[in-house]
């Protein structure tokens, strides 16, 4: 821990005054990390590459991107076929926010599996679900930006959502909007916000980071660090691998940017918006859809409460939920890889979201999957149910019940062993 | 810990392969046939002579109703036209400029900067003529339907003379298989010869309808053949430098049990 001493003069003469260089080589550097960390821990490090993508990439749309609802439709298809390259950026942008998603929501299943969120990590965790709700209101107010179809119809359901709330709901609305309807106003803060949140979610990064460091990864034994043997310094080893890491995942990314970039997209987004005309369907992007089939599987009322109140708050809760499990997760191990009976039920819980996933996709009269019989919106009631019931009850009780498989004394131990076995 | 990240990454492919598809999978209209496109693929491209018939059919027969926008005529190099026939093709149209120094709007020959002018001054007007339909631009018609050209192209070919029995169909309105709803204010735009193609192709209807989708998915895609030519170098180049980059990790990671 103590500070390294530093040969070069220019290098010594700064850290001295402000010890940013100790200060990476401890953090980036010599960071003792647990050996045995599997490939799922890469998408840390990935998510915060996606990142910088994305702010990068956002300043260069900025650049020419007009917040105005009688051109921000035609800046971008300007950006599209008259900017240098405007194709390939705003391809990497909308591409990129997927991708953000997709690595942050496996990010978050490793979190879920091995047990991170578990003392002494919890506020670790809490950082990453404020991360996760900060980057879902900069992609739905991005999403808003080109001005399409689905970006107006989209901003006018959600913001619509806070309606539902009994009084203040309406002149919240009218406030959030900036007027009577989604119109001008509306966009121009939503870019203004839209290009605000990614720093602070940089912040929040670092502030992820710096609770990472403090504590400490974990690893797939879900057992702490207790001997030197158990570490390895994080350089070379997991910034070669993350390296490695970064070259499969540009690879996936830039097969969508180059080959399919509008196949994650929906195709009415290319309509300039028009206030006058529904869109038959109107479907947030992929990454919102098991929320807002949450929030569509409430179509009754509890109480006298309506059922639209009721499902925005079902929605909400579905990721406030997150910041409790620490607590509801009785079992005294970590990793589900000695949890017999909950590593099911996790896997159960991973099919649950992808279940709740499609029904957001569907309208809610449609067929479950093409089951006669099988209401999406009642397909939707019943994994929503289970979503909450994973929490509430699976993660208590089987952590009360189950019988966990013995541990291994140290990431050493385990990690002869499965060497001897291979 | 290796399967699960395995389980991880096909859970990426599976998640982006199927949002992708059910949140598409939607409306009530039968899906039109996939063609065979010459872009299709990895290393397809555009057949330039198709794209120049495809904007020989929008010039003559589309153009009167549907406006073309983001084309600019100096674009049409992207299909093959030097500059030369970029001029004359834009002389051909009137646009409208001003003010002059009198404050007065008028009238002269397009030029190569110049955007398609639109067929009709307002919206108002285009649904004036068009029985209350709007005629969409086709700028990003490909883009903006789902099934892209297979849609414009099922679209054009779709119609009937007479709706299915028991179908009622409104005054001035079309039977289409594909259109959703299947009534559609545009009337039949393609008829066999509607345009006389100068290199031999048989001027079928089907013939006209795949030149046109064609020449669309130009107007929504033009950076298609850029954009596809720079991704296999993009990903040769990953693939290369992600195969050093693994065996520099297994490299160092050599002496450390894990
Ligand atoms: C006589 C005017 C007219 C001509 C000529 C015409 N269209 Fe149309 N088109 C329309 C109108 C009107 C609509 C709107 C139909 C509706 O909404 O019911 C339309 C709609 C369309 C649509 C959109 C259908 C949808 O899914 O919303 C496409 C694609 C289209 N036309 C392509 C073409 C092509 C290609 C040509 C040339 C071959 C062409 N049209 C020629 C009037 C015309
Ligand atoms: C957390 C990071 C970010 C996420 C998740 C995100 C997400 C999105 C999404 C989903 C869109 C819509 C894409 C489309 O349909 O075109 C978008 C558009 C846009 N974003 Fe971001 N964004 C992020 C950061 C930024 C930053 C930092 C800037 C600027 C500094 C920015 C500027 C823009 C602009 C100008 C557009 C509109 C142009 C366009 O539609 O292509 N974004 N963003």
């Amino acid at each position: 821990m103590s500070a390294p001493q530093w040969n070069n003069k220019v290098v010594k003469w700064v850290d001295d005054r402000l010890p940013v260089i100790s200060m990476l080589h401890h953090s980036a550097y010599e960071y003792p990390t647990p050996k045995n960390l599997s490939y799922m821990w890469n998408f840390g490090s990935l998510a915060g590459f996606v990142l910088v993508t994305m702010i990068l990439s956002g300043i260069f749309l900025v650049m020419n991107y007009t917040p105005h609802t009688s051109m921000a439709f035609e800046s971008v298809e300007r950006i599209m076929r008259d900017v240098n390259y405007g194709w390939l950026i705003r391809y990497i942008h909308m591409n990129g926010a997927s991708m953000f998603f997709i690595v942050v929501f496996l990010h978050m299943f490793r979190g879920l599996y091995y047990g991170s969120y578990k003392a002494p990590r919890e506020m670790l965790w809490w950082i990453g679900i404020l991360i996760l709700l900060a980057m879902m209101a900069t992609a739905f107010m991005g999403y808003v930006l080109p001005w399409g179809q689905m970006s107006f119809w989209g901003a006018t359901v959600i913001t619509n959502l806070f309606s539902a709330f009994p009084i203040i709901g309406d002149p919240l609305v009218t406030w959030l909007w900036g007027g009577f309807s989604v119109d001008n106003p509306t966009l121009n803060r939503f870019f203004s916000l839209h290009y605000l949140m990614p720093f602070i979610i940089l912040g929040l990064v670092v502030l992820h980071v710096w609770a990472l460091h403090s504590v400490r990864s974990n690893n797939p034994t879900g057992v702490e660090i207790k001997t030197p043997q158990d570490s390895i310094p994080f350089h070379p080893y997991y910034t070669i691998k993350d390296l490695f890491g970064m070259g499969v995942f540009l690879i996936f990314f830039c097969g969508f940017v180059f080959f399919a970039p509008d196949y994650l997209g929906h195709p009415d987004n290319y309509i300039p918006a028009n206030p006058l005309v529904t869109p038959p369907h109107i479907v947030p992007e992929w990454y919102f859809l098991p929320f807002y089939a949450i929030l569509r599987s409430i179509d009754f009322t509890i109480f006298g409460i309506p059922a639209k109140l009721l499902g925005v708050l079902a929605m909400f809760a579905s990721i406030v939920i997150l910041f409790v499990i620490p607590w509801l997760d009785t079992s005294k191990v970590r990793s589900s890889k000695f949890r017999p009976v909950y590593k099911w039920f996790f896997w159960l819980f991973v099919v649950d979201t992808f279940i709740l996933g499609y029904c957001g996709a569907k309208a809610p009269d449609d067929y479950f999957m093409g089951v006669p019989g099988l209401k999406v919106i009642v397909m939707g009631q019943l994994s929503t149910l289970y979503y909450f019931a994973h929490f509430l009850v699976v993660m208590p009780l089987v952590g009360k019940m189950e019988r966990p498989k013995p541990l291994p004394a140290s990431i050493s131990e385990s990690v002869l062993k499965e060497g001897a076995n291979a | 810990m290796r399967k699960f990240a395995l389980t991880a990454i096909a859970a990426a492919f599976a998640v982006t392969a199927f949002t992708g598809g059910t949140a598409k999978a939607a409306g009530d209209a039968p899906v039109p046939a996939a063609q065979d496109w010459s872009w299709d693929g990895i290393f397809g491209t555009y057949d330039r002579a198709q794209l120049q018939r495809g904007f020989q059919v929008y010039k003559a027969v589309c153009a009167s109703c549907h406006s073309l926008r983001f084309i600019a005529f100096r674009n049409l190099d992207g299909i093959g036209f030097n500059e030369d026939q970029i001029k004359a093709i834009a002389a051909e149209y009137d646009v409208e400029d001003g003010p002059n120094d009198d404050g007065d709007m008028f009238t002269r020959p397009g030029k190569p900067s110049d955007y398609f002018p639109s067929p009709f001054p307002n919206e108002k007007a285009a649904a004036a003529s068009n029985g209350g339909a709007i005629p969409p631009d086709l700028s990003l018609m490909n883009k903006a339907r789902v099934g892209g050209p297979d849609y414009v192209f099922g679209l054009l070919t779709g119609y009937e003379e007479e709706a299915p029995e028991g179908f009622d169909l409104a005054d001035g309105k079309h039977y289409n298989h594909y259109f959703p709803g299947h009534q559609i204010s545009m009337a039949p735009p393609l008829y066999d010869e509607a345009v006389e193609y100068t290199d031999g192709t048989p001027a079928t209807v089907e013939q006209h309808a795949r030149d046109i989708s064609a020449f669309l998915n130009w107007t929504a895609q033009p950076e298609l053949e850029a954009r596809k030519a720079l991704g296999i170098k993009v990903i040769l180049f990953l693939i290369v430098l992600t195969a050093m980059l693994y065996a520099v990790k297994r490299k160092i990671w050599r002496d450390i049990e894990h």
